[in-house]
């Protein structure tokens, strides 16, 4: 009795030791344990998938369902955020990520070939806030905006906003900072436009797409961040232009490089975008050199493996990726302008070209 | 798992020795009994093996996650060590991170909103257990209780966001300080109103149990109805509304989304109860996806292993005052 006892004790502890190793050994495997393993990237050749960005997916849901519709081509999206979409495509289980800002150092050498930046299309953050009475667009300067984010202006009477609202009576109340409490791309789109203005913010601060905020309240996600900046009087927040355009919210005119104040629009971004671009891509539009652009505004990116020949892909997949990214770059962008993207310039489309020339296939380039 | 096997030799080898010994027909009689056991034997075996899988794959489920989180922090760990645990710093662009604040938040949460709920899940569970066990008017009562339960969080998200933050703020006006609406108090209060149906719904189904003996006794003696709560009931049922508020604990320690919603999500320290502050849940969701460093990831989850060590300490020393109460 006894004997069958200790029989029964050891041969649980056994099992449950083989299986928490079973466990841990599946979940054990490094920073893979966010990606999706259901998803592969050499399935059925006429299915593409791609992964990223969840600030991308408006217009890519309209972009692939026309693009299906003229070729039969199906692509799955997923709305994951940029860095889940950059560490599946580091995964291989994409065929394309997206995201808002480009790889860092360390995600390049965490991924084992070279990733091209394919900008698509570009966005802008609006500074949106919550004055009842004031009726005048607030105009703001870099300085007063960096200022109002580390916390060291706090009512909205404060000289420093009212030299630059000549004429605009501006109430007493108290400043209620609105931000980001997720990850997100359009926090380090606006972060890495107050580190280039600030000299204060970039050591206190610095960038990132979750960074830790001096001051403020969190939001999660842009409706978060909007929710905040409607319900609280004497508020201000940074959105995505598309959110606080179709929402009515009132944002903010902003000072930009030249010294204009651009009140951001499609038009605005897309100047902003006509500068200069590398050959890589790989720039930040924010605190752009062009006078007529918004200077908090952003490229965002397709990604894909330079070498497309991996994972055993066939050469008829890297193609119909290819022309999708081309599609997308050329006659794609007219579906941005109604969803409030705003749409490539000729400069951008000009190095996206080059850039997808580049990508090959076993050595050989794809696109002729 | 061998013992019913062995009985079961025991009895073959019984009955062949008594085939031996009395002949013919205690052979017969014999057969005729065994044959239902063996069916019945080999039932009891395959019920039994299948708790025991079905008991294993829990505690296997449990370790098994408390070792993927420690395995997976062990990166986090390494590079911050115990400073960890009371750094006041989360900065992901430096790749400082301490749990201090969100640890604060979290505790500070739980315990206000238990504080708050306290009173109203204790007087639920004496009304419906003691006044008004029966009748329309207390199922009704109890089944609004326990819809609170069933309420999605995020729909107290919403309704926080919406109704709760502008009383808060308006509330906070009057008492002059900073008129944001939401907070620590603002989520102490959702997750008080979220929690109260846990205690209540144990507390009742114990005060149900009092034995009537002791308290038509107390009443034979001339208690009024509040000297036999006060005397009789509350005393009886004190571990089981003790074990009902822990619930209700465990439950507040954990909630997420409602949470996030209303908490301000800032990393800085809570200054006062009406400060925004975070949870660690809260920032384990809001920072999960966009993680883009190991360290970072890996300190998030140690947030996970955090949370998950305070919640089972503090259920041992639930454990510990419950069997206490007991044994009084």
């Amino acid at each position: 009795m006894k004997q069958s006892l200790f029989n029964i004790k050891n041969s649980l502890t056994a099992l449950a030791l083989l299986a928490t190793l079973g466990l841990t050994s599946c979940g054990g495997g490094g920073t893979s344990s966010k990606t999706d393993s259901t998803a592969s990237a050499s399935g059925d050749d006429n299915t593409l998938i791609g992964a990223g960005s969840s600030f991308d997916n408006p217009l890519f849901s309209k972009m692939f369902s026309e693009y299906n519709k003229m070729n039969g081509l199906k692509v799955n999206y997923q709305s994951v955020g940029s860095g889940a979409g950059i560490s599946q495509l580091t995964n291989k289980t994409v065929d394309f990520g997206a995201s808002d800002a480009p790889m860092n150092a360390k995600q390049d050498s965490a991924a084992s070939a070279p990733v091209l930046h394919i900008p698509v299309t570009a966005g802008a953050v609006a500074i949106s806030y919550n004055l009842a009475d004031v009726k005048d667009t607030l105009m703001l300067t870099p300085s007063v905006l960096a200022d109002i984010f580390l916390g060291k202006i706090t009512k909205w009477n404060d000289p420093k906003i009212a030299a630059v609202n000549k004429g605009v009576k501006l109430p007493g109340t108290g400043i209620v900072i609105a931000h980001r409490s997720d990850g997100s791309g359009t926090t380090n789109i606006f972060t890495t436009y107050l580190s280039k203005v600030s000299e204060e913010w970039n050591t206190k601060v610095g960038k990132g797409s979750s960074i830790n905020w001096p001051v403020g309240l969190g939001g999660k996600g842009t409706e978060g961040v909007a929710g905040l900046v409607k319900q609280t009087p004497g508020a201000i927040g940074y959105i995505e232009l598309a959110y606080a355009v179709q929402n009515n919210m009132a944002y903010a005119k902003v000072q930009n490089k030249a010294g204009n104040f651009i009140v951001p629009t499609i038009a605005s971004v897309t100047a902003a975008a006509n500068i200069t671009i590398p050959p890589d891509s790989k720039v930040s539009l924010t605190n752009t050199d062009a006078a007529d652009g918004y200077p908090i505004s952003g490229f965002s990116w397709v990604l894909i493996y330079q070498e497309q020949k991996y994972n055993d892909r066939s050469a008829d997949r890297a193609s119909k990726l290819l022309k999708l990214l081309s599609w997308m770059i050329h006659d794609g962008q007219q579906y941005s302008g109604p969803l409030t993207y705003a749409p490539l310039s000729p400069a951008a489309v000009a190095v996206g070209d080059a850039i997808l020339k580049s990508a090959t296939f076993n050595g050989k380039p794809i696109l002729q | 798992m061998d013992t019913p096997i062995k009985n079961e030799k025991i009895t073959l080898s019984e009955a062949s020795l008594g085939v031996i010994d009395s002949g013919k027909k205690a052979n017969t009689v014999s057969k005729k009994t065994l044959r239902r056991p063996f069916r019945q034997i080999r039932t009891e075996k395959f019920f039994k093996q299948t708790l025991v899988l079905m008991g294993l794959i829990m505690v296997i489920l449990v370790f098994g996650i408390l070792l993927t989180l420690i395995v997976e922090s062990i990166p986090s760990i390494r590079a911050l060590g115990l400073k960890y645990l009371w750094g006041k710093t989360w900065d992901p662009v430096q790749d400082i991170y301490g749990a201090f604040p969100f640890l604060l938040g979290t505790l500070l949460t739980s315990f206000l909103a238990l504080i708050i709920s306290v009173p109203f899940s204790i007087a639920v569970a004496i009304f419906l257990g003691e006044y008004f066990p029966k009748g329309w008017l207390s199922d009704f009562l109890k089944n609004t209780v326990e819809l609170i339960a069933a309420v999605p969080s995020v729909i107290y998200g919403f309704w926080g966001l919406a109704v709760m933050v502008p009383i808060v703020r308006s509330f906070e006006t009057k008492i002059g300080v900073d008129p944001i609406g939401v907070g620590i108090f603002t989520s102490s209060v959702i997750l008080a109103i979220m929690i109260i149906p846990y205690a209540a719904s144990l507390g009742r189904s114990v005060i149900q149990m009092v034995p009537s003996s002791l308290k038509e006794g107390a009443y034979a003696l001339g208690a009024t109805r509040w000297e036999v709560i006060r005397d009789v009931i509350i005393p009886y049922t004190k571990s089981g509304l003790f074990a009902g508020i822990l619930l209700s604990l465990g439950r507040a320690l954990g909630e997420t989304m409602a949470v996030t919603m209303v908490i301000g999500n800032t990393s800085q320290l809570p200054k006062s109860i009406f400060a925004p502050g975070n949870t660690m849940a809260s920032v384990i969701a809001n920072e999960f996806t966009e993680a883009d460093k190991a360290v970072y990831l890996s300190a998030l989850i140690e947030l996970g292993l955090v949370l998950f060590l305070v919640t089972t300490v503090i259920n041992m020393i639930g454990k510990k005052v419950i069997s206490r109460f007991t044994n009084e």
